[in-house]
């Protein structure tokens, strides 16, 4: 198996969770930089749509770092797709599978499922709360919280930040009530 | 001549930092004022992050449902393990005092705690299951391709803005 065969599989925790923890001490060591992504949304409140709020008065400019890095982040999803892309569905868990082929999802090639997450789908009720009503709230929560996954649960607990530790755990309640109690109603909607 | 000492101008510390730090925990606490070229290289970090984002899945709606039903391992195993090197970079760069590449010493901020954190965080959670993205993934799973997402991240700028709009009535 050649190095890019090799490198195409999906990469084990073990492996991407170190490189992941490594994101911390490079942004320091690059220039002071707090590892984290949400900020990035505030900022581009800031820059486009101010509008007099002083939440988004401040020197964006000087956080534009961050959305250098979000543009890398979506251009490494890019390099992935061109070069590195796993040509295999993703293999889930089979109780997963047999709870989503109850709703009639059961197309698991790629990272979301198809039959939810498509153009198409968008103004449906059920597609409506996944893509649009799930986004506001992850940003309004994360802006609401002061961080997102990155910046509590990575950055704030490696510098053992008692705030990102109760944030990190709410984040994990409101996900645990979501994916068992909401989820499943919300996928029950045939429209 | 003009360039570099344009580079290493020291702004004055009290600009706007409060509303910088007020709620953020990712700020730049740099003091020094650096071209808008230079940021390059935080550029080719997220280049990295996005592709360590894709390769090990975490991106996927999949392993969010699987994690959040406790079905796996992998989405614990890898913020577990990024935690662990996280603590240990953080010790090691206290303890050995290690400074920026422009040789200024590594500051960290101390987060306080407010209620928003709870309220906040709770939401955070459900749109995470719903999407099963954060923000992070949201911009990797657009250059990977699922296009759509344009859509949810669209939805997370205006939640950040509405937030910004209603934060004085919000409890803190």
């Amino acid at each position: 198996m050649n190095f890019i065969e090799w490198i195409k599989q999906p990469w084990p925790w073990y492996v991407a969770g170190p490189l992941i923890g490594l994101m911390v001490p490079v942004l320091l060591i690059l220039g002071n930089r707090m590892f984290g992504v949400s900020a990035s949304l505030r900022h581009i409140c800031a820059a486009c749509v101010p509008m007099n709020i002083s939440f988004f008065k401040y020197d964006w400019k000087k956080e534009m770092w961050n959305l250098f890095f979000v543009g890398g982040i979506l251009l490494g999803g890019l390099i992935t797709l061109l070069f590195l892309q796993n040509p295999d569905p993703v293999v889930i868990d089979t109780k997963l599978s047999t709870e989503l082929a109850g709703y009639g999802v059961t197309n698991t090639e790629g990272l979301v499922p198809k039959e939810l997450f498509n153009w198409n789908n968008v103004l449906s009720l059920k597609g409506f709360v996944l893509m649009i009503v799930g986004g506001f709230f992850v940003g309004f929560g994360t802006r609401y919280a002061g961080g997102c996954t990155s910046g509590h649960a990575i950055m704030g607990l490696s510098n053992l930040q008692l705030p990102s530790l109760i944030a990190t755990c709410c984040f994990m309640l409101g996900g645990f009530f979501c994916a068992n109690i909401l989820l499943p109603l919300i996928l029950k909607l045939s429209f | 001549m003009e360039s570099a000492t344009n580079t290493f101008k020291t702004i004055d510390p009290n600009t706007d930092f409060e509303v910088r730090t007020m709620d953020e925990i990712t700020v730049n606490t740099s003091k020094i004022d650096t071209p808008v070229w230079s940021n390059i290289k935080f550029m080719v970090a997220g280049i990295l992050f996005g592709i360590i984002l894709v390769k090990s899945e975490v991106i996927s709606w999949f392993r969010i449902q699987e994690m959040f039903r406790l079905q796996s391992f992998h989405m614990y195993g890898v913020i577990g393990s990024a935690v662990v090197i996280g603590i240990i970079s953080v010790f090691i760069i206290k303890k050995f005092k290690i400074k920026t590449i422009d040789g200024e010493p590594i500051q960290f901020d101390k987060k306080k705690f407010s209620k928003g954190q709870i309220y906040g965080g709770l939401l955070f959670g459900i749109g995470w299951a719903m999407t099963g993205a954060c923000p992070g993934p949201l911009f990797a799973l657009i250059g990977n391709g699922t296009t759509v997402i344009i859509v949810t991240l669209f939805s997370a700028i205006m939640g950040t803005w509405v937030y910004g709009f209603f934060r004085d009535k919000l409890p803190h």
